[in-house]
């Protein structure tokens, strides 16, 4: 195609939008999270609060926050516990549908993606009514033979509660995700070595899985930044328990800081630090992996 | 590499089928049922809690049904004047709308990136990645910020015109563009006389059709799904989507458990309308995450 100005009419739209809801914000966070506040007097009267450079006050702030740490590290602990679960049982089904065993396996599949429908929110409300003992037919089945169910939504339970919730969401989809690729590979690969007596088990570890490489390392990476940035679940459960803080999760802190203790400059200050920390996790994981992921084709 | 997979639609091989020369394998069963009953049970039981009255649904054995649901629906109806119902009309247009806008730009955007040269495509295209791996709900707090600037929080636009932008969109449809519109027919096209728009809209689009689809569905389900941005975004109850109304209702359930039936209707009812797409367009779920990857 030769008319000169058409890539640009085409990415226009794209572009602009870009530029006001992606890199606007971002530059504009990054702007307020150096300045501050600054009260005159009594603070009273026009112009006795005027903003001025903060320096980097709202980082130094931020990341020594009582809070802020513990917050970080539980998202840290919640990711080690939800990625590699949610990653080896998408895994594990999807072979087990791939290798066409069995009679159950499009209602398996379907019945296994369909949490992909339901919203975190939905997800979190009905597993929050299933963790409360007197719903739980966990803590009903324990009951009758005699065995004290701890509760699901106390202190020491209540990061498994919410990463149970993150895995039964996310399972389906990554499924759907590799068993598309395990179906893209040509039967010959396999074949000659079944026919050599190899067993579904070898085929899948010295065949399947290193030939779906790339898919596993795209819904890895998918999964951690979705593991970062997890927010609706902590706050969809916070009524149905006391022991989810208001900082449970960075994203928590952030709207804490901003809508309830209008410190914008300190929200904007750990927004910034989450978004640069998301993206040197996940491009520097892409590097370490080698990956020719995103790469441009020609 | 030799293998060359096209994201959309996978047809390399036919679905596995049991036939009669391989065995099934009991544990492979058991397995598949196992993990179908844990996705299916949260379900199940929305849609058996659905159906009992509020002094039943902490006091009667969880998977008893009871026959109430009509009773439900028709108080969760009256709650305001049929608010949850405005709800559910505000997520269909927040992922419909979103979801229609954003595929269109994605398509453009995709289209140009995939066949044309021109300066600065890297650039384009460096920042199209920067964006899939920064998700943009880190920063609605920012955007917020923004559109509180221009008077534009808690309307319709606040949410919308933020999921008209979609990186992952841009993306997958750069790789539908590459894989389904072969250069010849383009040039065909403009052959005949066609410019650019029209050889795009006429030729371009509708062999990218069911990539569209599948980007189409990505952005609806993620729009429908998410809860931050219209949660920070809108003050008035009228223009929630069904995900913060729901966990509104949720809160005020803490004083007045009374509430807690309706929330579980709703629960119930709310996914039912992403259910039947679900089942409806099913074979559009083929995205390959690893096709850009493998094609070399």
């Amino acid at each position: 195609m030769k008319t000169k100005g058409a890539p640009y009419a085409f990415l226009a739209p794209a572009l602009v939008l870009f530029a006001a809801f992606l890199a606007a914000p971002i530059v504009y966070a990054g702007y307020l999270s150096l300045r501050r506040v600054k009260v005159s007097g009594l603070g009273l009267g026009a112009g006795a609060r005027t903003e001025v450079w903060a320096g980097l006050g709202n980082y130094a702030r931020s990341l020594t926050d009582p809070e802020f740490v513990p917050s970080v590290l539980r998202v840290g602990a919640y990711g080690l516990i939800v990625v590699p679960v949610m990653l080896g049982l998408a895994l594990v089904m999807a072979l087990l549908l791939d290798a066409g065993r069995t009679r159950v396996g499009t209602f398996a599949r379907t019945s296994i993606f369909l949490p992909y429908a339901v919203p975190a929110v939905i997800a979190s409300l009905l597993w929050g009514f299933l963790y409360l003992p007197r719903v739980s037919p966990i803590v009903d089945v324990l009951d009758r033979v005699g065995i004290t169910a701890p509760d699901a939504l106390s202190s020491s339970w209540v990061l498994y509660a919410v990463a149970n919730i993150a895995v039964w969401g996310g399972t389906g989809f990554n499924m759907i995700v590799l068993y598309t690729a395990l179906r893209a590979i040509p039967t010959d690969l396999f074949e000659a070595a079944r026919i050599d007596g190899a067993s579904d088990i070898q085929i899948a570890l010295r065949i399947k899985i290193p030939v779906i490489g790339p898919s596993l390392v795209m819904t890895f990476l998918f999964s951690l930044i979705a593991t970062l940035q997890v927010f609706a679940e902590p706050m969809t459960l916070r009524p149905l328990s006391n022991t989810i803080s208001t900082t449970w999760t960075p994203l928590m802190k952030v709207y804490r800081d901003a809508f309830v203790r209008n410190d914008i400059y300190s929200a904007a200050a750990t927004s910034v630090i989450i978004a640069a920390a998301t993206f040197v996790i996940s491009y520097g994981f892409l590097k370490l992996v080698g990956s020719r992921a995103f790469s441009q084709e020609n | 590499m030799a293998v060359d997979i096209a994201p959309v639609p996978v047809a390399a091989r036919p679905a596995p089928k049991p036939a009669a020369f391989r065995r099934t394998s009991p544990t492979a069963t058991v397995l598949l049922l196992l993990g179908a009953a844990y996705c299916l049970l949260p379900v199940l039981w929305v849609l058996v809690a659905s159906t009992k009255s509020a002094s039943e649904l902490f006091n009667t054995f969880t998977f008893m049904p009871s026959t109430h649901l009509f009773d439900n629906i028709a108080f969760l109806s009256s709650y305001r004047d049929g608010l949850y119902w405005r709800w559910m009309v505000n997520s269909a247009v927040f992922a419909g709308g979103g979801a229609a806008v954003s595929t269109l730009v994605s398509a453009m955007a995709g289209f140009a990136l995939a066949k044309y040269t021109f300066r600065g495509k890297s650039l384009v295209f460096n920042l199209v990645l920067a964006g899939v791996l920064v998700p943009a709900v880190i920063l609605a707090v920012p955007q917020y910020l923004l559109l509180a600037k221009v008077g534009m929080t808690n309307t319709y636009w606040a949410v919308l015109l933020p999921s008209f932008i979609s990186p992952y969109g841009i993306y997958l449809c750069r790789i539908f563009a590459a894989a389904t519109v072969p250069n010849e027919v383009l040039e065909a096209a403009r052959m005949d006389g066609a410019n650019d728009w029209r050889a795009f809209v006429r030729v371009a689009l509708p062999m990218m059709r069911s990539g569209l689809v599948t980007v189409f569905l990505f952005q609806f389900v993620a729009i429908w799904n998410n809860y931050m941005l219209p949660f920070i975004m809108l003050g008035d109850d009228k223009l929630f989507p069904v995900t913060v109304g729901l966990s509104g209702l949720l809160n005020q359930g803490a004083t007045q458990p009374a509430m807690y039936t309706s929330v579980v209707t709703g629960a119930f009812l709310s996914i039912i309308p992403l259910v039947v797409l679900f089942l409806t367009l099913q074979r559009y779920w083929r995205v390959d995450l690893g096709a850009g990857a493998v094609k070399a």
